[in-house]
């Protein structure tokens, strides 16, 4: 058989992702007043979000000590945010953000998603924003649709999923469109090591996945091997080749979603992976913050004005382990952070009662203790927002959530 | 554990769906005795219709530069043929997806392998499919013999090896041409179909072969035509037997020698040991092999009694990595396990089978009826995964499944339904742990488990 070029692969690769492009999109629709001037944009950070390493506890005084192959702090290259608080330098390039109070944090949040860290469990329960005991049910529809379900005078065009998945959190009863860009293949460092797994006891798939083509062909990246030494070539290639990719489709999930929310979209969703950082977690994690970072300065640079009527949340089904595990990285655990940006936060802080990492104050020992319900972040930002009633958010878009204090999360 | 249903399913069928019980072989056997349900469900064109069609279609292209609207005629003609070879992709795959276990539908991909035809020439273009289902898979539990001469005195054979243009050195149009043999079918009737390269044949017995297959052509309409003036007079002899006389030449001899042919211990031997080779692995148990053989001889080459033997013996049934599955097989199985209905493909849009199943299949190394030559696709595991070909299957579990399936299932249950009792301790894990549905779902179809059967 020939061998493929380059150019060959690239051309199939797209000629796969492409194919959802046909959207209802391109009908042109009458104009529809939309319902509100505000814009919420939701992130679903998939494979569990080190909350810890994304905005460090520095001065914490236990921290460091569970971490000590992690850069921690603004000594190892973070930047302070409060003096207790650091934000993890993958995320650098927002700082003027967080400067201008269009960046902030909350800390110690979870879903009501208790102990079995199943991340399909745990993603579905965040996207149905429902409670504990609806665990391994199968969902009927997700929270942002019941949220425009109580919309007065949303339309289809009003809600908006962007990417190749069906979004649990846009399924429902209110119409919304489904966009997916003619995204590239880029295996997450995580796939590519399950992947490894999968093939080390098979020579042929082994040998042919081990292939440095293997890398350069599927994943076609630019790559800067740098000095480094050959046994973390074949890892870090795949890393960066890997993030390469996926800034791409950040960028242009973003890009997509900012567009559409210009126009009549109000309320947009879409998927960021790479979280899952069970070993290597120190580039890994800087590579999957890096596409974060780029989505959400795609989102403010695209939505021009609109950016200061806008709410972006980014969150994730659950945090990972206080302590650093056997291979540099982290495992499933429980509490995390929440990221909210845009025009319309009063951001420039990290809110949330910190709960302490020293003995006892962990959840199973292991896990940052989550001290505040993530829905109740988003349910004030809705209410904010758009003016959703008590008895909406949790009676029917977060039902059976307690609302609790307001954080004053908006300007 | 895995158990011998779930094994024979994904081993001689088309892979688990989640709607239909892992098959027995015993079941699975008795299912080809049975009427073909598949090809009532999802029918394709006659030889006949896409004979007429090739009429037209050489008429309007002939006249397309008369006018514009000549030229449309044509293009539309053009589109329509473009349509129905996607369209027999749809149905083949259909088929091997609605099937309760897709033994038949297994083994016609096997015997249309066996027999390969490629390529758009003459009345070829769009009819091998047809071919495949009018002179193969009604075969494919008869006899060899049957199978074989459906296959051979078939036009799209005929014109493939380019039997049409083979000519009688001392047949009246050879005399009066000074056309001469083309040995290309006769040579790959033996070699490929038949005995086999190690069948003891000679240059000899492959001339003769050609002299006693000349008089095969294929009519204006694109039927099967028999012309004793351009047949070599006289008979010829391969391979110790005698067939024809110095009388007409007739097609009845062709046949006779092809009914020897098929029943020779050299074709049992060579066919039986690629049947083997192909379900299971590059290196079959010797006594499998014997035993399928012994088969073949003492009934004849009943087919359904060598596919009983193969199906059956003990050796059949070690557990454990099997042959890495061809992409078409693989497509197969995947859709069956992400239970996509069969129909949804064949009502899918071009575009779609073009760029989730056609593009995919040819970057994973099997172009759609595009074997590289009579040969066919090849057996051998390795030719199959390389660092391109594994990364184009990867690349279809990452990708295909979301578009196909909008609401993904759980990776863990997903590997349930794919593998059953077959999924292995470290896939079940791999489906657990992965970041998301799409990758857990893409996880079970690219590991060993799921691409080898």
């Amino acid at each position: 058989m020939s061998r493929l070029t380059r150019r060959d692969l690239l051309l199939r690769a797209s000629a796969i992702g492409c194919s959802a492009a046909a959207s209802p999109l391109m009908t042109p629709i009458a104009f529809a007043s939309a319902p509100t001037d505000n814009r919420l944009v939701v992130i679903i950070l998939r494979g569990a979000m080190d909350g810890l390493d994304l905005v460090q506890p520095y001065g914490d005084p236990d921290f460091s000590g569970y971490r000590p192959d992690f850069a921690i702090g603004p000594a190892a290259g973070a930047q302070d945010l409060d003096g207790f608080f650091a934000l993890h330098p993958g995320l650098g390039d927002l700082m003027p953000l967080w400067q201008a109070g269009e960046l902030g944090f909350a800390h110690a949040v979870s879903t009501p998603y208790r102990n079995q860290r199943s991340h399909f469990d745990g993603q579905d329960l965040l996207e149905a924003g429902t409670g504990a005991e609806t665990v391994g049910r199968s969902y009927e529809d997700g929270w942002l649709n019941r949220l425009v379900q109580t919309l007065p005078g949303a339309t289809r065009e009003t809600a908006l999923a962007v990417g190749r998945e069906e979004a649990l959190i846009l399924r429902g009863a209110a119409p919304s469109v489904a966009w997916s860009p003619a995204s590239r293949l880029g295996l997450t460092p995580a796939t590519a090591d399950l992947l490894g797994m999968l093939y080390h006891d098979d020579p042929l798939f082994r040998e042919a996945f081990e292939d440095a083509e293997f890398y350069s062909d599927l994943l076609h990246g630019a790559f800067d091997g740098g000095d480094m030494e050959d046994g973390d070539m074949m890892e870090a290639m795949a890393d960066s080749i890997a993030a390469s990719n996926r800034s791409v489709t950040a960028r242009s999930l973003a890009s997509f979603a900012a567009e559409r929310l210009r126009e009549d979209a109000r309320i947009a969703s879409f998927s960021l992976g790479g979280w899952d950082t069970h070993r290597g977690q120190v580039n890994r994690m800087g590579g999957a913050l890096r596409h974060l970072s780029s989505a959400i300065s795609e989102l403010r640079s695209g939505l021009g004005p609109d950016w200061d009527r806008t709410v972006v949340l980014a969150m994730t089904e659950f945090g990972r382990t206080v302590r650093q595990n056997g291979s540099a990285g982290t495992d499933h655990g429980t509490g995390s952070a929440l990221v909210m940006a845009g025009g319309a936060i009063r951001g420039g802080r990290v809110v949330g009662d910190w709960p302490g990492l020293g003995q006892g104050d962990l959840f199973a020992d292991r896990d940052l203790m989550p001290t505040r319900d993530v829905r109740a972040y988003a349910a004030w930002a809705m209410a904010g927002l758009f003016g959703t009633v008590r008895a909406a958010l949790e009676g029917q878009i977060f039902p059976g959530l307690d609302l609790g204090p307001d954080p004053g999360l908006l300007r | 554990m895995t158990s011998p249903n779930t094994l024979a399913t994904i081993r001689f069928g088309t892979g688990l769906r989640p709607e239909f019980p892992a098959a027995s072989p015993e079941a699975m056997l008795a299912a080809l005795s049975e009427p073909d349900q598949m090809v009532t469900a999802f029918p394709l064109d006659s030889y006949e219709t896409r004979a007429a069609f090739r009429i037209e279609y050489t008429r309007l292209q002939r006249a397309r530069n008369d006018s514009e609207e000549a030229e449309a005629a044509f293009r539309d003609i053009r589109d329509a043929l473009n349509r129905e070879v996607l369209n027999q992709m749809a149905v083949t795959l259909a088929r091997g997806v609605a099937d309760p276990h897709g033994l038949r539908e297994r083994l016609v991909w096997f015997w249309a392998d066996h027999f390969t035809t490629v390529g758009g020439r003459g009345f070829m273009r769009g009819a091998i499919a047809a071919y495949i289902d009018e002179q193969i898979r009604p075969h494919v539990a008869g006899r060899f013999g049957d199978m074989l001469e459906a296959a051979i005195l078939h036009p799209v054979m005929v014109l493939y090896l380019d039997q049409e243009r083979s000519y009688g050195p001392n047949s009246l149009t050879g005399q009066r041409r000074g056309a001469s043999l083309n040995e290309n079918l006769a040579r790959e009737l033996l070699e490929l179909h038949t005995v086999g390269t190690d069948g003891g044949y000679t240059q000899d017995d492959v001339r003769q072969m050609a002299e006693l297959l000349t008089g095969l052509g294929v009519t204006r309409d694109g039927a099967l035509a028999f012309r004793p003036n351009n047949a070599e007079p006289g008979a010829e002899t391969v391979m110790g037997n005698s067939y024809g006389s110095d009388g007409q030449a007739r097609l009845a001899d062709i046949r006779a020698a092809l009914h020897d042919l098929a029943i020779r211990p050299e074709t049992a031997a060579h066919v039986s040991r690629k049947l083997a080779d192909h379900f299971l692995s590059d290196t079959p148990d010797p006594g499998l092999v014997a035993a399928m053989q012994a088969v073949w001889l003492e009934t004849g080459g009943d087919l359904a009694a060598v596919t009983a033997t193969l199906l059956t013996h003990p050796a059949a049934m070690t557990p454990g990595p099997g042959r890495v599955k061809q992409p078409l097989h693989f497509l197969a199985s995947a859709l069956r396990a992400l239970e996509v209905p069969p129909e949804g493909l064949i009502r899918a849009p071009l575009h779609r089978l073009r760029n989730l199943a056609a593009r995919p299949m040819a970057a994973m190394g099997q172009g759609w009826q595009n074997a590289s030559g009579p040969d066919g696709y090849f057996d051998d595991d390795a030719e199959w995964i390389g660092p391109q070909t594994l990364a184009a299957r990867i690349a279809w579990c990452m990708t295909v499944p979301s578009e196909l399936r909008p609401q993904l299932p759980d990776p863990r249950a997903f590997a349930r339904d794919a593998l059953g009792d077959a999924a292995p301790p470290d896939l079940q894990l791999a489906a657990a742990r992965a970041e998301s549905r799409i990758e857990g779902v893409g996880l079970v179809l690219a590991s060993p488990a799921f691409q080898r059967s």
